[in-house]
């Protein structure tokens, strides 16, 4: 087989080319990955949920506050740790959190298209406020 | 499917004409991707005409649709064999008009995307759950029918014996469809134009007129492009149920004006005032509603003479479809809105966009048509040969 | 008499259907809808005292309320106007009241019209997904998420109360007030009783805007209410009764 070395050769330089992303992120830390960056509210140390739970849960959160509030007008929800919210996405999310700085950066991140909530849902005037420069 | 393969080989001007459709539909996407990002403020409709040519002509195709009974009826119950060649000509009609139906009510909505929430979240008080649901199964009932029958005869097997009652079925199937779709509009009190009993006997009058109309110049079409004889017999039987149902269409909206304009109440007979008289100045729709009666007269004079009607068939037909196309596919809508609940008279005319729209849909329309019977000319001629 | 056992199970078993089915019968023709007269302890009506508005003609503060709160588009063309609460015409409003011989200051002013949210609505019947229903407290709701915009309920509403949005409505919206969502285009909105603050425990923005009084809210299943009391003490209109949706929305002229 003449041809050996030059298969052998050939796949060597196809891995080195394939993993080469790996080598280049490696030998480079600051391009290196880093989390979305996010702007923490100021004025609470908790959610209404675990960080975690909020996570994976918060849209399956929302579309349930979303029914209870318009289709069976329920505003009072109890949250896990027992505290009584009401069920807004503009006045007990926004209260905290602001858009730009926190819903933004991971979404726009990790590619997820969001739904369309931000064609009718406002963020309200004091945030906006607060992050114009 | 099969029998597909026969759509894909035909002549040159088989493939100009498929190639005309494509471009009339290539427009009517371009217009369609500017009204979703616009919205419908493209189209001509108005706070207060808020439905006009895409719901207007989703009624009038309804009917194009459910006129198939029309040769499935006579056929399957009456044992009329003359009809035996066109049944699945009828059929793929219908298959095609439904198809045109979806469309034009896809397009008439705001919010297309969330379409199938008539599905999941059902609301078996509302006619248009019915109307979606009879639609469906309609569409259903003939692809079935036709695509077996047609295999069948691919094949060279007679068609299996369940077909029968499929096609039974489709006989009160296609006049609920239609009922139905006039339901959807009878049933509301606020709309005193439609607000009429004779609203579904009219729908189904003027379906019997128009279906077989277009029926009759797709055969003498296929005669002359395709060298497929539906039968003199067939043509002749048609052409007479669609003179007595165009008379009876008539006949149904002279007692509509007589009770309308005899008693006299004005909520009633303003709607009609707008249609062949005008108010105040908007006369719109006047024009289109002489030309409607003109063309039904003429229509008329043309069938109930026998000679006339043996020698100017086609244009009998032409006349009957652009009036009820007129009167069912425009100005029934249009006038359920006209005057507004208070008393405005606001003019609707489709605009430039719109109409592009619904030239696209008949498109889509008339491409279905065509490979439908390219496919059954192909099969009918082997089967004979 | 004597009577077979086939018999008497035939004859048992039909009345049981025939009952039943007057039951169904019975219950389809009431719709979504409940009379709300011996049912929900609440049921939310607005009086409109016309005699009032007109000492104050043309103020419209109801109107500027309204649109303020709710981010209603102020659309330039008249045939894409969104509008929840507006004025018109007496003689446009009650075609068949007679007023030829009537006084022209009763019949020349203008009427504030909004969704009649009737107990009986057409509307809530033809919604193919049920994006606006009938609440048990009397108001017609819609939901914006669920409207699929085929416009039903509008060649329903017998009262032209519903608008839809013929574009999107954003950029015609000068000020947005951040408590409340716009709409996007393509769905169907009107009046809601300002649901939300109802449920904040405040009255409707146009009975609180109104400097004269007007509109008189209150729970009209509740004898000794505001409205109740208006109604008991002079005589009120409705929009075409006669058709029977019930509306909640009366008129003192």
């Amino acid at each position: 087989m003449r041809d050996r070395v030059w298969i052998v050769g050939g796949l060597a330089v196809f891995v080195v080319a394939l993993t080469a992303p790996f080598w280049c992120a490696r030998a480079n830390t600051k391009a290196m990955f880093h989390g979305p960056n996010l702007v923490l509210p100021a004025n609470a140390k908790e959610c209404i949920a675990p960080a975690e739970t909020m996570r994976a849960q918060h849209m399956r959160l929302l579309v349930t506050w979303r029914d209870d509030v318009v289709r069976r007008g329920d505003r009072r929800f109890v949250a896990p740790n027992g505290k009584v919210y009401e069920r807004s996405l503009t006045r007990t999310c926004f209260g905290c959190h602001e858009k730009a700085g926190f819903c933004d950066r991971c979404h726009t991140y990790s590619g997820v298209s969001t739904p369309y909530c931000w064609g009718c849902h406002n963020e309200p005037k004091a945030m906006v406020a607060r992050n114009r420069p | 499917m099969p029998m597909m393969e026969k759509a894909l080989t035909g002549s040159r001007r088989y493939w100009a004409w498929l190639l005309v459709l494509l471009c009339i539909i290539g427009a009517g996407v371009f217009c369609y991707l500017l009204q979703l990002d616009r919205g419908l403020a493209i189209t001509g409709l108005s706070r207060d005409v808020s439905w006009g040519l895409y719901i207007a002509q989703f009624t009038f195709f309804v009917g194009v649709a459910a006129s198939a009974v029309m040769v499935v009826l006579p056929y399957y119950l009456h044992n009329v064999k003359e009809f035996g060649r066109i049944t699945i000509l009828g059929e793929f009609l219908a298959i095609a008009a439904v198809i045109m139906c979806i469309l034009f009510i896809f397009v008439d909505l705001g919010q297309p995307a969330r379409i199938f929430n008539i599905i999941l979240y059902p609301s078996p008080r509302s006619l248009m759950f019915w109307d979606m649901i009879s639609l469906s199964g309609y569409l259903l009932l003939n692809a079935v029918i036709a695509f077996v029958t047609l295999r069948a005869e691919h094949e060279e097997v007679a068609a299996p014996r369940w077909i029968k009652a499929i096609a039974i079925l489709s006989i009160p199937w296609a006049i609920s469809i239609h009922t139905v779709t006039a339901f959807l509009y009878s049933g509301l009190a606020g709309r005193t134009f439609w607000l009429t009993a004779i609203l579904a006997p009219r729908f189904l009058a003027s379906a019997f007129a128009a279906g077989p109309a277009l029926l009759i110049l797709l055969c003498l079409a296929l005669r002359r492009l395709a060298g497929f004889d539906a039968g003199d017999a067939a043509i002749g039987k048609l052409a007479v149920m669609m003179a007595y149902a165009m008379a009876i269409n008539v006949f149904f909206i002279l007692v509509e004006i007589f009770t309308v304009f005899y008693a006299g109440v004005p909520e009633h007979i303003e709607h009609f005032e707008f249609l062949y008289l005008g108010i105040g100045g908007n006369r719109s729709l006047v024009p289109w509603m002489w030309m409607s009666a003109l063309f039904a007269v003429a229509a008329l004079a043309l069938l109930m003479v026998p000679n006339w009607r043996k020698a100017f068939l086609p244009w009998a037909c032409i006349l009957v479809f652009a009036s009820l196309d007129l009167e069912k596919g425009l100005a029934l809508i249009v006038a359920g809105f006209v005057p507004s609940p208070l008393g405005a008279v606001t003019p609707y005319a489709p605009t430039l966009p719109e109409c592009a729209i619904v030239a696209g849909i008949w498109a889509v329309g008339a491409l279905l048509v065509t490979v439908f019977y390219k496919m059954v000319v192909a099969v009918r001629r082997e089967a004979e040969s | 008499m004597k009577i077979t056992r086939k018999d008497f199970l035939r004859l048992s078993g039909f009345s049981l259907i025939a009952a039943g089915a007057m039951r169904a019968l019975r219950a389809a023709g009431k719709g979504t809808a409940t009379t709300n007269s011996t049912g929900n302890p609440v049921r939310w009506g607005m009086v409109v005292d016309l005699k009032k508005c007109r000492e104050a003609d043309g103020c419209n503060a109801c109107i500027r309320a309204c649109n303020a709160a709710h981010n209603i588009p102020q659309i330039a063309d008249r045939a894409h106007e969104v509008k929840w609460i507006w004025t018109e015409l007496f003689a446009k409003v009650f075609p068949f009241a007679p007023a030829s011989y009537s006084p022209d200051s009763e019949t020349c002013g203008r009427v504030a019209l909004m969704c009649n949210h009737c107990a009986n609505p057409p509307c809530t019947r033809v919604c193919p997904t049920q994006a606006t229903w009938k609440r048990e407290d009397g108001i017609v709701m819609m939901d914006w998420h669920r409207c699929i915009g085929c416009r039903y309920c509008i060649a329903a509403c017998p009262y032209g109360s519903r608008s839809f949005n013929w574009q999107d409505p954003r950029p015609a919206i000068a000020t947005i007030n951040p408590d409340f969502p716009t709409r996007t285009k393509g769905v169907v909105e009107k009046c809601n009783f300002c649901e939300e603050r109802l449920a904040r425990g405040e009255r409707p923005a146009c009975v609180d805007a109104c400097p004269q009084g007007v509109f008189i809210f209150g729970n009209l299943n509740d004898p000794n209410s505001e409205p109740r009391q208006a109604l008991r003490a002079r005589f009120a209109l409705q929009r075409e009764p006669e058709l029977g949706t019930s509306p909640s929305v009366y008129y003192l002229v």
